[in-house]
């Protein structure tokens, strides 16, 4: 098929940026999304245009690097998959499609579609961790029981690849799904327990000072999510910043 | 005789590691705080190792190529990780794990580094769980296992299809906490581009901001390298698309020896490629051997009929499928080790047999898995006269539960559904066993100069058992090099900051500096992507699952005249000074330009068939891999000049505590 892509240019963070026109040719539905972002630049490169700077790495939907707003949605129109995982096969011969870089205050522009989302590694180091020693001299892993349940739904919430989807679906730039789901994964178990009052507020504060918006509840974050983390997430957050204030 | 000492310390193997911890010098921890390490890569390995060397009070650097550590390959490893602990009570040990390791590697890997490994393993899970790892659980609340290829026990612990992203998340978060504390100082979205030696040791690395261009000095009184594996040398393989052997190669050239480059690690469940356009393949994990049935249709009638969708793979009764692994392997079925079920994939397409357009597919079946689960819940919860449906519907969800992330990945890339009619997969790279030769301290033959995880050699010997990657990452970072790298350190507590303005830097800088603007002003005809593209091709074609000496001669002459035009004929858009992807990735080209014509050399020389090295030449009657005693060594590959003037050291390989025999899994 043949399409018209309508795709961010910016040559750094001081550019003020601008949308260009591209035509690609000979795209085959089984392509991926960023395959055929591959045959534009590879069609670029021979005419002498610099081709379009994108986020990519492990292109199996895990990494989270890949980013891109596709039509007014973060990784574009299919549901539960990253953009490396978008198919051209959801779209048509003929179709325009409008290529974005996630827009956040606290993820600026770096070039064309490639942001910066290192507010998201500070957020972790203020407190995404458990104080344990790499030393080996832990206890066995068996020794503490965990339940099914309880490890599954920490698990559910620690697939968070950290791509910023969340973010950049929200209308309030909200981190809070991202910073949700790693409270949630360790207030769901008893590892967790002992630092959970300082991590939930040392985390929300160091997401507040990075510039992320409030949540306000719509949950676009959620559908957008590619991992599907829940909205509970943020509940359970909220929950934990309750008590932990309480606490004090 | 060889230059090379392997420093395996003498005694018992089953004490080795530990007398030889009790007898090693240690730096004290107000003088660890003068001392700085760099950790170049931060996956499982470099990732555990900066965040144990930064614990015990080093000043750690880690770079990596990625916008964030969290993002390193290693995540996007998928079934699980090994340890002997022996929960399920089904005869594990840490000898087994040991033994089934050394077997799996067909006898050419070091004793006594995989005995350490295996020793270590155990520990690896008491620490991961510690950090709040989520690993699946039983209904007990006790951590379940799974089986992989090439062993009898079930000793892989996992959590879900995504494991790697776990255990990786576990040592970032290691990480994270020392770099609140300031003992590591993180550069992301940095390239290592040589390593720097003085007097002869490494002391610092040259590195390029990615985003604004700008070359940098770093000093250290260690360098690590955590840089992964080369599979990227094929173009198409598992690898994500930035991983890359520049960090090793660089070392390579300033005297680090490289060891075994013709070990690769062909995966046998991949998603078949179905494109030219194609960037990239992907795995299925795998555990899903533990559930699935690998076949091809018995004939080639049928064979035609499914090509031509006359037919579909569920319309075969059971007496016209040939469910080959089963048929060759009964001990093993279809959990034999990775070389083996690939061969035997590419043995029956080769045949005729394969089920795609392309001819290069088999089945990977869950149906026999789907109705098993379902009639084992239909008694649990006591379900009576259940219909066919609702057994299929039970089945499908504990299916679902095991593989669930895997079964999407599948029907997004393929379109089909995998609960409903067969995969559809065929051998791809995965990983490399070869890489830097390093001794029982893991440091390279450049003094100060490490090597761990996929990027040294050591523990896999000529094929890798599934789910030990991830156990030998986190080995060698969390639990190995802390210790080995303090006997080296412990002669620097006097040497202080090493300076960068010195002459050793300044060289360095420029050999850098001078290749990134040759590249920028050449101004040839062809991209970056057209020459990786025919390396990958060359090599797949003569350095694939099978290779013989006539393929490997043409593969030589054919990777020397594609570098020669490379560096005459390649184009590379934008400038140096900022955010150039082509740039990066022109470097990383040209490495692998002389690490594939090394590679084809290796193999040539290595003239038996071992583990993923598969000589025609050398086969038993029934087509199995045939080694030779005499090849009971490592290729240590010395550096000088282009790749045909590499010398060649051995490393013997002794196995005292384990006897070498025919590998079978009949």
């Amino acid at each position: 098929m043949n399409l018209t892509l309508k795709i961010w240019r910016q040559t750094d963070a001081n550019d003020k940026g601008k949308m260009v026109d591209y035509k690609v040719t000979e795209i085959s539905e089984h392509m991926s999304f960023l395959e055929m972002m591959d045959v534009l630049n590879e069609q670029l490169i021979n005419k002498g245009v610099e081709p379009i700077a994108f986020d990519h790495d492990c292109r199996e939907g895990i990494c989270g690097m890949c980013s891109m707003y596709i039509n007014g949605e973060a990784h574009g129109p299919d549901r539960g998959v990253t953009t490396c995982q978008l198919h051209m096969r959801m779209f048509k011969d003929g179709d325009t499609i409008t290529i974005e870089p996630f827009r956040a205050k606290a993820f600026p522009v770096i070039k064309d579609l490639v942001v910066d989302r290192s507010a998201f590694d500070r957020i972790q180091h203020a407190g995404g961790y458990i104080s344990v020693n790499t030393s080996g001299n832990t206890q066995d892993a068996n020794a503490t029981l965990i339940s099914k349940h309880a490890a599954d739904e920490a698990m559910d919430a620690a697939t968070c690849i950290g791509c910023g989807a969340c973010v950049a679906s929200c209308k309030n730039a909200s981190a809070m799904l991202f910073v949700g789901a790693k409270v949630s994964q360790y207030a769901l178990l008893p590892q967790g327990q002992v630092e959970a009052v300082d991590r939930v507020k040392n985390m929300v504060a160091q997401m507040d000072l990075e510039g992320f918006g409030n949540c306000t509840n719509t949950g676009a974050c959620e559908v957008e999510c590619p991992k599907g983390i829940s909205l509970e997430n943020i509940a359970r957050m909220n929950r934990e910043f309750l008590s932990a204030n309480v606490k004090g | 005789m060889s230059v090379l000492d392997s420093k395996v310390p003498k005694g018992p193997l089953k004490t080795k590691w530990t007398d030889y911890k009790n007898h090693i010098d240690l730096v004290n921890p107000a003088n660890k705080r003068n001392i700085d390490v760099i950790v170049v890569g931060t996956g499982l390995a470099g990732g555990s190792a900066a965040a144990t060397l930064a614990e015990l009070g080093y000043n750690v650097k880690t770079f990596c190529y990625q916008d964030s550590p969290r993002r390193a390959h290693s995540i996007a490893a998928q079934g699980g990780i090994n340890a002997a602990k022996n929960y399920q009570g089904d005869g594990d040990s840490t000898y087994r794990l040991f033994y089934d390791t050394v077997k799996g590697g067909d006898y050419r890997s070091r004793e006594a580094n995989v005995y350490r490994l295996a020793e270590v393993s155990a520990n690896i899970i008491d620490q991961c769980v510690a950090q709040g790892v989520p690993f699946a659980r039983d209904y007990g609340g006790l951590l379940d296992n799974r089986s992989f290829g090439g062993v009898l026990v079930s000793r892989t612990f996992y959590a879900k299809g995504q494991t790697g992203q776990q255990l990786l998340l576990g040592a970032y978060s290691a990480m994270n906490r020392q770099i609140a504390r300031g003992k590591i100082t993180p550069f992301n979205r940095h390239e290592m581009l040589d390593v720097v030696k003085v007097d002869g040791k490494a002391r610092g690395i040259i590195a390029r901001d990615l985003v604004t261009g700008e070359i940098e000095r770093h000093s250290a009184h260690a360098v690590v390298i955590a840089s992964g594996g080369y599979g990227n040398v094929y173009f198409l393989s598992t690898n994500a698309m930035g991983s890359n052997a520049t960090a090793a190669w660089k070392i390579h050239k300033k005297g680090a020896f490289f060891a075994n480059p013709c070990y690769t690690q062909i995966h046998p469940t991949c998603i078949p490629r179905s494109g030219d356009y194609q960037s990239k393949l992907t795995l299925m994990s795998e555990s899903l051997r533990n559930d699935g049935r690998i076949w091809v249709p018995k004939n080639m009638d049928d064979v035609m009929a499914i090509r031509e969708g006359k037919k579909k793979p569920t319309d075969l009764s059971e007496d016209e499928r040939d469910y080959y692994l089963e048929r060759r392997y009964p001990a093993f079925g279809n959990l034999v080790p990775r070389d083996v079920a690939s061969r035997a994939a590419k043995e029956r397409c080769d045949a005729g047999y394969g089920v795609n357009a392309t001819g290069e597919a088999v089945y990977l079946d869950f149906a026999a898995a789907i109705k098993r689960y379902g009639i084992e819940q239909a008694k649990i919860h006591n379900i009576t006269n259940a219909s066919a449906d609702k057994l299929y519907e039970l089945g499908a969800a504990i299916v679902k539960a095991k593989y669930g992330n895997l079964f999407q990945m599948y029907e997004k890339i393929v379109d089909q559904d995998p609960y409903k009619t067969p995969m559809m997969i065929y051998p791809a790279v995965h990983y490399t066993m070869g890489g830097v030769w390093v001794d029982y301290n893991l440091m390279t033959t450049i003094p100060g100069c490490y090597a761990i995880g996929e990027a040294n050699f050591s523990d896999h010997g000529a094929n890798r058992l599934g789910a030990s990657a991830l156990m030998q990452g986190l080995a060698d970072g969390y639990f190995v090099l802390p210790y080995t790298i303090g006997d080296y350190l412990s002669h620097d507590i006097r040497t202080g900051k090493i300076p960068t303005d010195t002459p050793e830097f300044d060289a360095a800088e420029k050999e850098v500096t001078d290749r990134i603007n040759f590249f920028i002003n050449n101004k040839g005809e062809h991209s970056v992507d057209y020459y990786h593209k025919k390396l990958g091709k060359i090599m797949w074609d003569e350095c694939g699952m099978s290779r013989n000496a006539e393929g490997l001669k043409k593969a030589i002459e054919e990777i020397s005249a594609l570098r020669k035009d490379f560096w005459k004929n390649v184009n590379v858009p934008g400038t140096t000074t900022e955010y150039n992807e082509q740039l990066a990735k022109a470097g990383r080209v040209a490495d692998f330009l002389e690490l594939g014509e090394l590679f084809a050399k290796d193999a040539l020389v290595r003239e038996e068939s071992a583990g993923g090295h598969f000589r025609e030449e050398h086969q038993t009657e029934d087509g199995e891999a045939k080694r030779l005693k005499e090849f009971q060594f490592v290729s240590a590959w010395e550096y000088k000049g282009e790749p045909k003037d590499a010398v060649l050291h051995k490393e013997e390989l002794v196995y005292e505590n384990i006897e070498v025999k025919e590998r079978s899994y009949k």
